[in-house]
């Protein structure tokens, strides 16, 4: 009996995944988005192989070279280099490590944060409800990057405490997206059930409620995935993330910013970059979102 | 209607008590001594620490000093900046008017271009015209707009040689300001050539930071009006047999512009963030740049007093929207 009901679990997650796939897969934007994602993940993995040279090594004999199609472009270096000699693809292919990790951290930091803080509200209401929602909408009042600038400027610049920050300032979506499922899941009769059959507060938050609130944290997770590595890369841009000679892209366009009129190379291609990998998440969220809302997908 | 105003403003009260305490504790959790913190580079002998402690109010309770912060903060009083010497709120307004300049260029080119898009893109669902638009408007929603505004300053200044790299009008005219607004106040001087100057100065600036807001509302009015187009009475107004036009402009449009005018309100959060990164591209001389030169002199009254009136200034920019949403939508109004 225990094995059917084993395997009969197994094919209903399996049926859901395909039915996933199924829907995510009619969205062309979000495919391309998805192999883009996948590629990036390899080069960043795989960066020290990949990387024609060291990101930090400078070549003095040779800098601010044009990319390789223009006149004065070298084999060696594909994309030019920048005004102290380094490689700029090197460059890019090792802040694509950034970029990821960043991304992974500042979600990481506002999904938990978010999901706690709106499992707490939702479930407990009353004083510890309001108590949490109005700083969140302390947190909402700021402009986000101004707030993450400030928050950088009390913790120090660098880019551990600017992933913080940024974790910090997204964490009201989450909270506000899982205090909105909890409150209108909690009533309902398979929660009742749990609680009738003796399920602690503990469980009936984290194991029966949580799963079903996963969906639109799922998507406001990509999109902040996206964001994130923006607004980092803005706060490197305006000197207060990652330092230099950090290759993180935000950092890339602050170190080139002086020399754009002479060398479009060192501007355009870390901004390309940084465009490229935040649009193929957006077009994952969106397929996300199709794929994993209900109401669409009848309509 | 009375109600519901009073209600959206009594809910603003914690709001706006949460704002000043995270703004006064911004100084109290920066590391190091506030009083060092303020004399900067300079070195203090410990009598004068001592009476400055006692000046700033650092020697008593917090809750005392909190108490203060909010009654001067009420009064207008937030500080001094500690390079300019100048009252910081005195500052902020004679800055201002810049970023509301900018700010309104930027959603007004937003809306022009984003909402007709939106709106067409739904009306002609699934064709070429919407998959453009679509497509833009994500590559829009995704733009590093500090890169973007690098890329037009090297293509338009550098290359083309067709706008100028920064400031807000040419260093050859000169007027007293009358109303802050650098195109108005040209306009004003009645010198030739000034507005078309204040104009090139304000064109870049404006498209890099209203790229956000516009692909923010070409996607949010197209899926509100596919939402209304699928409506009943849009179907019976197609079936009274009254014109296209009349029954997307007048019909579908007004309910589809609900949501869509919360969106417009809630870019001002956008506009203000991105005006941290337009203006300091473009050596803009408004707030955004203020702030964040600000923050690389350490002068903290000017960081704290904008931030606090920034805040102010979305909060009450949300108050307005939400009010403005009552006043189109009675089912809101009565909404307890």
């Amino acid at each position: 009996m225990a094995d059917v009901a084993v395997s009969s679990s197994v094919n209903v997650k399996r049926a859901v995944l395909a039915e996933f796939w199924y829907y995510f897969r009619e969205n062309t934007g979000a495919v391309i988005g998805l192999w883009f994602f996948v590629l990036l993940v390899l080069v960043a993995i795989g960066a020290d192989i990949v990387a024609p040279h060291e990101p930090n090594l400078q070549y003095r004999d040779s800098l601010l070279v044009p990319p390789v199609w223009q006149e004065g472009g070298q084999w060696r270096f594909l994309l030019g280099t920048d005004a102290v000699g380094r490689d700029v693809l090197s460059r890019l292919i090792h802040g694509s490590r950034f970029s990821l990790f960043i991304g992974c951290v500042v979600v990481s930091i506002a999904l938990s944060g978010g999901i706690l803080l709106g499992l707490i509200a939702g479930y407990f209401r009353g004083f510890v409800d309001t108590f949490i929602m109005r700083v969140m909408d302390v947190i909402l009042s700021f402009p986000s990057l101004l707030l993450a600038l400030v928050l950088v400027a009390v913790l120090g610049p660098g880019l551990v405490n600017a992933m913080n920050a940024i974790g910090i300032v997204l964490l009201p979506h989450f909270v506000r997206l899982t205090r909105a499922s909890v409150m209108a899941e909690r009533e309902k009769e398979y929660v009742v059930a749990a609680r009738v059959a003796g399920a602690g507060r503990l469980r009936l938050m984290f194991m029966t409620i949580l799963p079903n609130c996963l969906a639109p944290l799922i998507v406001q997770a990509t999109l902040a995935f996206s964001t994130a590595i923006l607004d980092v890369a803005a706060l490197g841009f305006l000197g207060q993330g990652a330092q230099p000679p950090t290759p993180e892209w935000g950092t890339l366009l602050a170190e080139a910013r002086e020399f754009m009129l002479r060398a479009w190379w060192v501007v355009t291609f870390p901004g390309l970059a940084i465009l490229t990998t935040v649009l193929a998440i957006n077009l994952i969220g969106d397929g996300l979102r199709d794929a994993l809302d209900p109401k669409l997908k009848r309509s | 209607m009375l109600a519901f105003l009073l209600r959206r403003i009594g809910l603003l009260i914690p709001t706006f008590i949460g704002v000043t305490i995270a703004a006064f504790g911004f100084i109290r959790l920066l590391p190091g001594d506030p009083v060092l913190l303020m004399a900067g580079e300079r070195g203090l002998t410990p009598e004068r620490h001592a009476e400055l402690l006692k000046q700033f109010g650092f020697d008593r309770p917090i809750y005392e000093q909190y108490f203060d912060y909010l009654v001067g903060v009420l009064q207008g009083d937030l500080g001094n900046s500690l390079v300019t010497k100048k009252p910081v709120f005195e500052e902020f307004f004679t800055l201002f008017p810049a970023t509301l300049e900018l700010s309104i260029c930027a959603i007004i080119f937003a809306i022009a271009l984003g909402l007709p898009a939106g709106i067409i893109a739904a009306v002609k669902r699934g064709s070429v015209f919407d998959h453009s638009v679509m497509s833009t408007a994500l590559v829009g929603y995704s733009m590093p707009i500090f890169w973007l505004g690098l890329l037009f300053i090297m293509l338009f200044s550098g290359l083309l040689g067709w706008t100028p790299v920064s400031g807000r009008i040419s260093l050859l005219y000169f007027f007293e300001p009358v109303t802050g607004l650098m195109t108005v106040d040209a306009f004003l001087s009645g010198q030739p050539g000034a507005v078309r100057s204040a104009l090139s100065h304000l064109i870049l600036p404006t498209i890099v930071l209203g790229t956000i807001p516009m692909a923010v509302i070409a996607r949010q009015t197209r899926s509100a009006m596919l939402e209304v187009l699928g409506e009943d009475y849009v179907r019976t107004a197609k079936a009274k047999g009254l014109p296209p036009v009349r029954v997307i402009g007048l019909h579908a449009l007004r309910n589809a512009l609900i949501p869509v005018i919360t969106t417009i309100g809630l870019q001002v959060g956008v506009l203000l963030a991105g005006a941290i990164l337009t203006e300091t591209i473009f050596s803009w001389p408004g707030i955004g740049k203020w702030i964040v030169d600000s923050i690389s002199r350490r002068d903290y009254p000017s960081v704290q007093g904008g931030l606090l009136m920034i805040a102010v200034i979305v909060m009450l920019v949300n108050l307005t929207v939400d009010v403005l949403y009552g006043l189109v939508n009675p089912r809101i109004r009565h909404q307890r």
